[in-house]
């Protein structure tokens, strides 16, 4: 490794410099997205091709549905699990908030918004204390978080009444997860969507470019942008497909679940990777001591790690209120933690800390969603489905060790 | 001869009942490599902890550029222009090496980093050092070599316009063609206008960089002594008994 730093500032990169930089990405470590993005392309292909009702507008719309809930929960795991810590709650965290939410407008006739608000503080809250004692007291984040596990779904049940179901009357929030976006709604917001990112990556390449700094090599950007543009566009399509049964109903557009999804990602990304606070995430998950010698203060960064968690839960309770118009005292319970832990990982999140983006969460839920739907589809058993689900889970976790092992990072 | 940057005078510090420095004198000058010398429990790291201000010393005075100064914590040493590599180098790991450089110090625009100005302030500070060692300044650290991760490490001290660099056991880890690396950076350091504190172990490499060495023997600075006036034989008498036959120190 001995090319002139000169290098540095210069644009002598090619297609050969691009594919042994990501050699050398994956030998220190950092294996990528690309994994679980083959993984998500590949098994669309096979279910695709061995069910006819995989690839249909309808399927597509309610995958992507009853994925969502799950999705944003592993969108705040991120924040935790690049702490290097974990958070069990964050399932029953979500019924919480949600039984919250919807206690609020059905029982005490709370506008959405204003329930919605509450909702989340709660969430961030809870997260405060949970981050407390972990940052504080330095108590493993598993106890604390397996605690408030069990704590929080007394509290649903509590909240819930035994065996009780509370029902949701708003049609704001039922919206969330059952309506969808005009077709013409939808059109423009791909459009305007994709026109908005790829113009921002072309101001970043010539932005970097005019620094006389290095930037990602033209033709990987053109091929991924199309490739997004591809899948955005295609999927458009198939979502503003009808899915209903005219002439009694009608339904088709994006769902709205979906610009909620998007924004949240676009949000949370920002900040990890544009902020200060951000850049502390990964420093402190990373190697902690050095944070702290270099001026962090970690505990603050811990502790808000676990409230962005759960206060993304609470967004999360608000989707599983929306999907079944109701909370029951098992909302957020059952596999939603697992499968929510599962999609950051699979997605590419590391369980040591300091790897890992929000992309991943979104790219492992859609991977368990597709299993779980494609497997339930082609007529598997639960059983078989929880077997498949768990052995995808463990490839991820051991790519994650192994990259880890073959960086020499000592645990 | 020049004054020296950094003076510090009488400088006593116990822990407990252990007196573990005794009126210390030790001198560093800008432009040169001053060397630390002494065996296990002599007091090294507690001397550049008082300087580093994570402890404060009992009685004594420091001098910095001529002025008498109090350092009672590292914010007032990082204040004056020190800065110090520890021997774990407090790297993260999975961030690149500008990441690593500004850790705790980011540059904004707002409330968004700036990453541009971050990075060629980084590239600069490393073209300044003649650094050439690395593939990109945006590879993470964790594929680096160790003598690369010692480079970043003392890069990140000399981007905050710092006067003085103390640098604890450089070359311990590494090996021969790195360790060479590195001496080569202390030297380009000192060269560069910096007073340069090393904690070394290793009397080759003393000998191979330093303008003065100021071996400690059990808590007292036996004399500092400028390199090109004394032998190995000598140091090696002076860091295990604390005195030597016909040196002459340069603040004696």
């Amino acid at each position: 490794m001995s090319i002139n730093t000169d290098n540095l500032a210069g644009q002598d990169v090619n297609l050969k410099s691009v594919f042994s930089d990501y050699v050398s990405k994956i030998k220190a470590g950092d294996i990528g997205a690309l994994p679980a993005f083959l993984g998500l392309i590949s098994l669309g292909i096979v279910f695709t091709f061995s069910s006819q009702f995989f690839l249909t507008p309808r399927n597509m719309a309610n995958l992507l549905t009853q994925a969502a809930p799950v999705i944003v929960i592993a969108m705040g795991l991120v924040f935790v699990l690049l702490l290097g810590e974990i958070d069990l709650s964050a399932g029953f965290a979500s019924g919480v908030c949600g039984a919250t939410l919807v206690l609020l407008i059905s029982s005490h006739h709370w506008p959405w918004y204003a329930a919605l608000f509450i909702s989340i503080v709660v969430g961030v809250g809870l997260g405060w204390i949970m981050g407390t004692l972990v940052a504080r007291l330095r108590i493993p984040s598993f106890v604390v978080t397996l605690s408030a596990f069990l704590a929080f779904q007394g509290v649903l049940l509590l909240m819930a009444g035994e065996g009780g179901t509370i029902l949701l009357q708003d049609r704001f929030i039922i919206a969330t997860e059952n309506n969808n976006l005009t077709p013409v709604v939808s059109w423009l917001f791909t459009i305007i969507g994709l026109v908005i990112y790829i113009g921002m990556g072309l101001n970043r390449i010539l932005h970097l470019r005019r620094n006389n700094l290095k930037s990602e090599l033209f033709k990987i950007w053109v091929i991924k942008n199309s490739i997004l543009a591809f899948l955005g566009i295609g999927a458009t399509f198939v979502l503003n497909a009808q899915r209903g049964n005219p002439p009694n109903s009608s339904i088709k557009g994006i769902p709205i679940v979906v610009p909620i999804l998007l924004a949240i990602l676009i949000i949370g990304t920002f900040v990890l990777n544009r902020t200060v606070f951000g850049r502390q995430l990964y420093a402190v998950g990373g190697n902690a001591e050095a944070a702290r010698r270099a001026g962090i203060n970690v505990r603050r960064v811990r502790t808000l790690a676990f409230m962005i968690c759960s206060g993304l839960a609470a967004i999360a309770g608000m989707l599983f209120a929306s999907i079944s118009n109701s909370i029951s005292p098992t909302t957020g319970g059952g596999t939603t933690l697992l499968y929510a832990v599962g999609a950051a990982v699979i997605g590419g999140t590391s369980l040591f800390g300091g790897k890992g983006k929000l992309r991943d969460a979104i790219l492992g839920g859609l991977v368990v969603a597709i299993i779980n739907n494609g497997m339930g589809l082609l007529g598997f058993s639960s059983g078989t489905q929880y077997l498949v689900t768990g052995g995808v889970l463990l490839i991820s976790a051991s790519v994650d060790a192994l990259s880890r092992k073959g960086a020499n990072i000592p645990n | 001869m020049s004054e020296p940057i950094l003076s510090l005078r009488g400088i006593n510090k116990s822990f407990g009942p252990v007196h573990v420095l005794k009126n210390v004198n030790f001198d560093a000058y800008a432009g040169k490599v001053t060397a630390l010398v002494g065996d296990n429990g002599a007091g090294k790291s507690t001397l550049i902890k008082c300087i580093a201000g994570i402890y404060t010393a009992e009685s004594g005075e420091i001098f910095f550029e001529g002025q008498k100064v109090e350092i009672h914590g590292p914010r007032d040493s990082t204040g004056l222009g020190i800065e110090i590599v520890y021997q774990d180098l407090a790297l993260c790991d999975n961030l690149d090496i500008v990441q690593n450089m500004f850790l705790g110090r980011e540059e904004r625009k707002g409330v968004v980093l700036n990453e541009t100005h971050m990075e060629s302030l980084a590239a600069k500070t490393l073209d300044g050092l003649s650094v050439r060692t690395v593939k990109s300044i945006r590879q993470t650290v964790s594929s680096l070599s160790g003598g690369q991760r010692q480079t970043v490490a003392i890069a990140r001290a000399v981007l905050w316009n710092s006067k003085i660099v103390i640098l604890d056991e450089p070359t311990a880890a590494l090996g021969v063609a790195q360790t060479e690396q590195v001496l080569k950076l202390v030297r380009r350091l000192a060269d560069n206008g910096l007073a340069v504190i090393l904690i070394s172990h290793n009397l080759n490499d003393v000998f191979a960089v330093a303008d003065y060495i100021a071996p400690l023997y059990l808590g007292t600075m036996a004399v500092q002594v400028e390199t090109k006036n004394v032998k190995a034989n000598q140091v090696v008498e002076l860091i295990t008994t604390g005195k030597s036959e016909g040196v002459v120190g340069v603040n004696a």
